[in-house]
């Protein structure tokens, strides 16, 4: 065996690994606190001390989908037995299904406001990016750090404007004013990673199939775009997860019928104080697709993360 | 005609007149390329500054959109100025900034290097330790405050199990002293994760033969590490502090959820004040001076670091 000075030993290794093994389980306590909470009932999650084993339930779930009214036990008694396990959760708490709740609707908010934004700023972005890495485009480096500096106001400070010129164009609290806005935000970090990867692209691709013939739509569309594929899908997660996760401008912008997901969650309450349950089972659905893209994504998200940091 | 003999009358014209025939030129490409991401920029991020900038000189508010605005020049910049809620929110906002940065750092470089000992299965346990700084800050935040409860709180109860004090003798959110940190705590747990990839970064861009070079002038490890590795991965260190630096001076989602600026003001930092004084005071002309200071603030700061990180590249 040949041995190397810049091999850690072994003995060094297995510390290591212990050491981040350790911070990595730490680390994950909130979020499975978050997953255990959800399957507890109001009383087990609030008991002290905090129960690790308990009972599970899907009363959290149940809270989350739908409202409740509180009946009296005769009427209670003269009810039809429940036709779900859902209604005999309900029951048993002395209350009835009142209709469903505001979390399916604002659950499909934040999707139709995640996927449309990123997917136009992933549009537009790979057609921005491809201009200003293969043409001259006048001021492209004081254009480029220009629409990077942007980013660098608070939330707050863009949203007064944006809260005005919103509410003369009508489009305060609508899907489609919230998907420019996450647009126009993402859009400079989608200009900016992808450059780098289309920059990747060697140019004699192109070069051959304009001589053949083909347009530069058409050289762009058959030759760049499947190479490019890989950029353009990391690129589109960043986004996503940025639309998804927003809360600053949803909060500020919306309050109804395009209000998204993280807004909401907070603003769950049940009887008789915040229903801990319920919101942790929101916050699980929430939280959860995110997380198991991360995982099964790892290589071309941690590539991003470092790749759009150290080219700045 | 069919496609067919559009292919063969093209391909027997001249390739430069077929270009001006059957495609735009580059420079038209270009600007439909970029025109429509210019355009919203231009829309959605510079009209606003610019309005924003505008604002800032009048007495507007936006709850009366009625009524008549006045220009009145300075004012408000120097009613700021000689605000004390303003640097109250601004001391805020640095203590947490110099101490979520220390911790980062701290933590994300320590971890960095035991990863790049490149033990088996870092790259899972790598993806595992990203996770929080993937999630929204405000459900995560928003379930922290359940976490700091002070008598059913598994914060609450896991500090008193190592400790012995009571669990519901203190409260992280509620009390002057502990508000602040409890924000510094979420805040490095979720982003330390952060640092820690750009310095692994940084680590795995030093060549093994520097290492190899100096165990041959016989250096130490200790001396290679303060000799080579820290030196090579400051740069790295200092970008993963200017992005988060710039983000959290902007910081808003977990503070609100978490302390909501309490309790009192404690907690209060820029963003929070700024919310408060734009959209629950409605003085709109007050806060987009505010928010115009602390844009060149921000600004100013990074434009700074920049040149003191590119000095540091330089060496």
């Amino acid at each position: 065996m040949s041995y190397s000075v810049t091999e850690p030993s072994s003995r060094q290794k297995w510390v290591a690994g212990t050491l981040v093994v350790l911070y990595a389980l730490i680390t994950m306590v909130p979020l499975l606190w978050i997953m255990m909470t959800s399957f507890k009932t109001p009383p087990d999650s609030i008991s002290y001390p905090p129960k690790i084993l308990y009972q599970p339930s899907l009363e959290g779930y149940v809270n989350l989908f739908t409202t409740r009214t509180r009946v009296s036990p005769e009427k209670l008694a003269s009810l039809p037995p429940p036709a779900n396990f859902a209604e005999e959760i309900v029951r048993d708490r002395k209350m009835v299904i009142a209709g469903p709740s505001k979390f399916g609707g604002r659950f499909l908010n934040s999707v139709i406001i995640g996927f449309g934004s990123t997917f136009l700023s992933v549009f537009l972005g790979t057609l921005a990016a491809y201009a200003f890495s293969r043409f001259k485009i006048p001021l492209a480096d004081d254009l480029l750090f220009f629409i990077l500096s942007t980013r660098m106001m608070p939330p707050i400070a863009v949203a007064i404007p944006i809260f005005l010129m919103y509410r003369k164009l009508g489009l305060n609290d609508t899907h489609l004013g919230m998907i420019l806005l996450y647009t126009a935000v993402n859009i400079s970090l989608a200009v900016w990673l992808l450059k780098g990867f289309i920059d990747e692209i060697p140019r004699e691709y192109e070069e051959a199939a304009l001589i053949d013939g083909y347009t530069r739509f058409q050289a762009f569309y058959k030759v760049v775009l499947p190479q490019a594929a890989t950029g353009i899908a990391s690129t589109a997660i960043f986004c996503l997860i940025f639309a998804w996760n927003e809360y600053a401008f949803a909060v500020l912008l919306t309050s109804g019928t395009a209000q998204t997901a993280p807004p909401f969650i907070p603003t769950i309450i049940g009887v008789g104080g915040l229903d801990w349950p319920a919101i942790a089972a929101g916050a699980t659905l929430f939280l959860l697709p995110v997380m198991i893209f991360t995982v099964m994504l790892r290589k071309h998200l941690l590539r991003g993360i470092t790749f759009g940091a150290v080219r700045k | 005609m069919s496609d067919k003999t559009i292919e063969r009358v093209a391909s027997a014209t001249p390739v430069r007149v077929a270009r001006k025939v059957r495609g735009l030129s580059d420079r038209a490409v270009a600007w439909i390329f970029v025109g429509p991401t210019i355009f919203l920029l231009l829309a959605i991020n510079i009209f606003p500054l610019i309005w924003t900038i505008n604002l800032s000189f009048t007495n507007f508010k936006a709850n009366r959109p009625n009524r008549v605005v006045e220009y009145i020049g300075l004012r408000n910049y120097e009613r700021i100025l000689s605000d004390s809620d303003i640097w109250l929110s601004m001391q805020a906002t640095a203590h947490f900034l110099f101490w979520t940065l220390f911790f980062q750092v701290l933590i994300g470089f320590t971890l960095a290097w035991l990863i790049n000992k490149k033990f088996r299965g870092n790259d899972l346990w790598t993806t595992i330790i990203v996770l929080p700084m993937m999630l929204s800050p405000a459900v995560v935040g928003n379930f922290w405050t359940f976490l700091y409860q002070p008598q059913i709180g598994l914060f609450n109860y896991v500090v008193s199990f190592f400790t012995g004090r009571d669990p519901s003798s203190f409260e992280m959110l509620g009390s002057v002293d502990l508000a602040p940190w409890s924000i510094v705590i979420v805040d490095t747990w979720m982003w330390t994760p952060f640092v820690m990839l750009i310095c692994l970064a940084g680590l795995r861009s030093i060549p093994d033969y520097i290492y190899e070079a100096a165990e041959i002038d016989r250096a130490s490890k200790l001396r290679q590490f303060f000799t080579i590795t820290i030196p090579m991965v400051l740069p790295f260190l200092m970008l993963a502090v200017l992005f988060r630096g710039i983000e959290n001076f902007k910081m808003f989602d977990l503070v609100v959820q978490l302390t909501g600026g309490g309790p009192g003001s404690v907690t209060e930092m820029a963003s929070i004040n700024l919310k408060r004084e734009a959209f629950e005071k409605w003085r709109t002309g007050y806060s987009s001076a505010f928010a115009i200071i602390l844009f060149v603030t921000v600004f100013g700061l990074a434009s700074i670091y920049v040149k003191a990180l590119n000095k540091v590249k330089e060496r």
